[in-house]
């Protein structure tokens, strides 16, 4: 985990592993999108609005997975002050972010014809507003603490100790559905089972595997462009002082 | 669907939100990254 503390390593990784993410991912999740919208047949008591599963579960999974990165890494920062590991966790923040907006919208535009409402108060919609407005809060701590964090100082822990906080809400906006009545379903795919035809699975898969390297992709161009913000102040700084 | 809805307009917002979504994401990614590395070079090469 280490090697990797070395800025000039990891971009060296970056720069092939970065577009080997993205486009890879752009054609699984657009196929998918469009095996979903084509091919697959509608369901027997949602009828079209099916196919609205193929963008909002993978964009619901990678809400989860952006705090999910957020807590480890700053786990990482605080324990083994890897010099990355902030870098990576606010990487994370502005793709998960926009993954939970598309989840809560593509969420409520199902909701309309499916529940006859937009939006409910209950455990499941709520746990996942609250999720977006913890990344915004999060976006506005990291701002000032990437400042901080390229002149030396130490608010970025600030920041860690925010992303370990907010991780609370990850298992409540995953058990959220067990533990309260709702509109919403109860979980189709738990470890090793699923309740989903496979017609709709195979399809909602690939597009959650496209959605991820997509999202890996963002994450490390992202750590690039902090990366370039942090070694260009650096040496504007030793210029003025020298 | 119980009060006459078409169910495709629901369908195409849901999808053109998301997939317009993840495009703004990663074409304003990508174009942060390449202006910050610019200005890193830029910075570098004005010594």
């Amino acid at each position: 985990m280490h090697g990797f503390a070395n800025p000039a390593r990891f971009l060296r990784l970056a720069r092939w592993l970065m577009p080997l993410m993205l486009i890879p991912g752009l054609v699984l999740a657009m196929g998918a999108l469009a095996w979903g919208l084509l091919m697959v047949p509608p369901d027997r008591l949602m009828g079209d609005t099916v196919r609205i599963l193929f963008i909002h579960v993978p964009a619901a999974w990678l809400g989860m997975a952006g705090w999910s990165t957020i807590a480890i890494s700053s786990v990482i920062e605080l324990v083994w002050r890897h010099p990355l590991a902030g870098i990576a966790a606010r990487a994370a923040a502005v793709p998960g972010a926009a993954f939970t907006a598309i989840c809560l919208a593509t969420g409520s535009i199902w909701a309309r014809p499916t529940w006859g409402t937009w939006w409910v108060w209950d455990g499941r919609l709520t746990s996942f507003l609250v999720l977006l407005f913890l990344y915004l809060g999060y976006i506005a701590l990291a701002s000032p603490a990437q400042r901080d964090a390229a002149s030396g100082g130490g608010a970025s822990r600030v920041t860690a100790i925010f992303g370990l906080v907010g991780a609370v809400n990850i298992p409540i906006i995953n058990r959220s559905v067990v533990w309260w009545n709702s509109l919403h379903q109860p979980p189709s795919i738990t470890m090793g089972k699923s309740a989903i035809d496979t017609a709709f699975l195979y399809p909602l898969l690939i597009g959650a595997l496209g959605f991820t390297l997509i999202f890996g992709g963002v994450v490390l161009a992202r750590m690039r462009t902090l990366l370039a913000h942090i070694q260009a102040e650096a040496r504007l700084r030793r210029k003025a002082m020298a | 669907m119980h009060e006459g809805l078409n169910q495709w307009d629901y369908v195409v917002a849901a999808l053109a939100i998301g997939v317009a979504g993840t495009l703004l994401l990663v074409g304003w990614t990508l174009a942060a990254m390449v202006r910050a590395e610019r200005r890193r070079d830029k910075v570098r090469g004005g010594k």
